[in-house]
């Protein structure tokens, strides 16, 4: 692969030489790519080319499934993840991660935030009160919920349940968002407030994002890596390669030539 | 566009987009050749055409500028597409003013033919020019059809010649002003036509350029020939 070396800010997330494998099945091939803090990074390529598989190494989602394994290196904050003894509980409090469909829990609105909350801190009523707020606030959705915090949040429209989610994740303060096609189920009235979310949010954090929409890409992140098969093609600046990709087969890819 | 998308459309809107152009380009070399013919034969019939022709080259900037508007607004190309797009927009404000050129030159025409004695005025000094440019621009023309940047590069380079045939022309009209002073007013009408002529020498090497940025991404305009060399290596 073309190796870009692009970012002046430091990594916040350094992948080396990471392979992947479901079982026997090779699906990512010694990547290299180094995920710039407080930035917005997406993912693009065709479904099955491991954008999604890449994004789940990285607070170890892939645990949860068997025969799955990665062997390399995915270096957070220079501590590789990997084999870290670190708690896994802890990694995903501080590598956050919101998925396709909105899965808010089954509970009340305030408790959907307050419920991650708890399990790593202990607040008093008006703290939590207060954090829950924040999250709401910080996930664009508190003007919209302020009133109705006790109703259940499965009651929300998607938009509103993805941005739920998105302040569940943001509630216990983690250094690292993953979104993982957060708009894809979304209108896109929806869609367009996810997106704004998305460029505000990368003040705090930093943003990890897979997308099928290249337009979403381009409209929001930063930089783009776009993967075929395992393989990362081609990792630029989001401008560059919308406008002058160097590879070719990302230029097929994101004009449309792709078949 | 050598591959094809997967929108069908898509590509068949692109291609009727750039023989869109094509068929403007082709319609104002038609108008240079022609003032070119009226200006060398003083022949009013030629230069009436010119103006004729006009208002269908304003017409098809027009059009394609709507149909470029509709694709951007529809398809959201990007790279190479998005490229092509913004090129094609430039290039048809660079026809349209080529054809206003020759406009120029054909209204010069005929006011130097109402002047009286045209043949007596040194406008055989600008054949070369004049062939120089509407050569410069056929190239242009030919090499955005093929996306040529080898040949995009030889009219960048060829622009001198016209620059310095028409600086010559500038010291024969004067010497020829101050032979004969009764001629400074029609001498005045030749000298705006050298400066029409000389100015679609300019237009087809932006388009030359344009042709560089669509091919390779890099925007070439006030670049020398050896930063352009290299852009294409």
């Amino acid at each position: 692969m073309e190796h870009t070396p692009i970012t002046a800010s430091a990594p916040k997330i350094s992948v080396r030489d990471l392979n992947f494998y479901y079982g026997k099945f090779h699906a990512l091939k010694s990547i290299n790519l180094e995920i710039p803090q407080n930035k917005v990074t997406a993912f693009i390529g065709p479904s099955g080319c491991g954008k999604s598989t890449l994004l789940r190494v990285f607070n170890r989602m892939f645990e949860l499934y068997p025969d799955q394994r990665a062997q390399g290196e995915v270096l957070l904050d220079g501590e590789n993840l990997l084999t870290s003894k670190q708690d896994v509980a802890l990694l995903r409090a501080k590598v956050g991660m919101v998925f396709q469909k909105p899965t808010p829990f089954p509970m009340s609105i305030y408790d959907n935030i307050a419920f991650g909350i708890k399990l790593f801190e202990s607040l008093n009523t008006a703290d939590m009160e207060e954090r829950v707020e924040w999250a709401l606030r910080k996930a664009a959705l508190w003007n919209e919920v302020k009133d109705k915090l006790k109703q259940s949040g499965s009651s929300l429209s998607g938009g509103q349940q993805q941005r739920l989610c998105i302040a569940r994740g943001i509630a216990i303060k983690p250094e690292v968002i993953l979104l993982d096609e957060p708009c894809s189920a979304l209108d896109p009235i929806s869609t367009a407030k996810i997106e704004e979310l998305i460029v505000e949010l990368k003040e705090d954090y930093t943003v990890v994002i897979v997308t099928h929409n290249m337009q979403q890409a381009a409209r929001c992140s930063d930089f783009t890596a776009y993967m075929y098969l395992g393989d990362l093609v081609e990792f630029g600046s989001t401008e560059q390669m919308f406008f002058k990709p160097t590879r070719k087969e990302t230029e097929d890819y994101i004009t449309g030539r792709f078949g | 566009m050598p591959e094809k998308h997967l929108s069908t459309q898509f590509d068949s809107e692109l291609n009727t987009v750039s023989s869109r152009v094509m068929e403007m380009g082709g319609l104002v070399e038609s108008q240079i050749q022609q003032a070119i013919y009226a200006l060398s034969q003083f022949n009013s019939e030629a230069a009436n055409k010119v103006l004729e022709t006009e208002s269908r080259v304003n017409a098809m900037e027009v059009e394609i500028d709507h149909d470029l508007s509709s694709i951007i607004a529809r398809r959201q190309p990007t790279a190479r597409d998005l490229r092509l797009l913004i090129a094609i927009s430039k290039t048809t404000a660079n026809l349209e003013r080529v054809g206003d050129e020759a406009e120029k030159i054909a209204r010069m025409v005929l006011s130097i033919i109402r002047s009286g004695s045209p043949r007596a005025l040194p406008a055989s000094e600008l054949r070369v020019a004049a062939d120089l440019a509407a050569g410069q621009m056929r190239k242009a023309l030919d090499a955005f059809a093929r996306l040529d940047t080898t040949a995009a590069v030889s009219i960048l380079k060829e622009d001198d010649l016209i620059d310095r045939e028409f600086d010559s022309f500038v010291r024969i009209l004067i010497t020829y002003m101050m032979e004969d002073p009764r001629k400074i007013s029609p001498s005045l009408d030749l000298l705006f036509v050298a400066k029409a002529i000389e100015r679609v020498g300019d237009h087809a090497k932006n388009i030359a350029e344009l042709i560089i940025y669509i091919v390779k991404g890099a925007d070439v305009r006030h670049s020398s020939i050896e930063e352009i060399e290299t852009v294409l290596k």
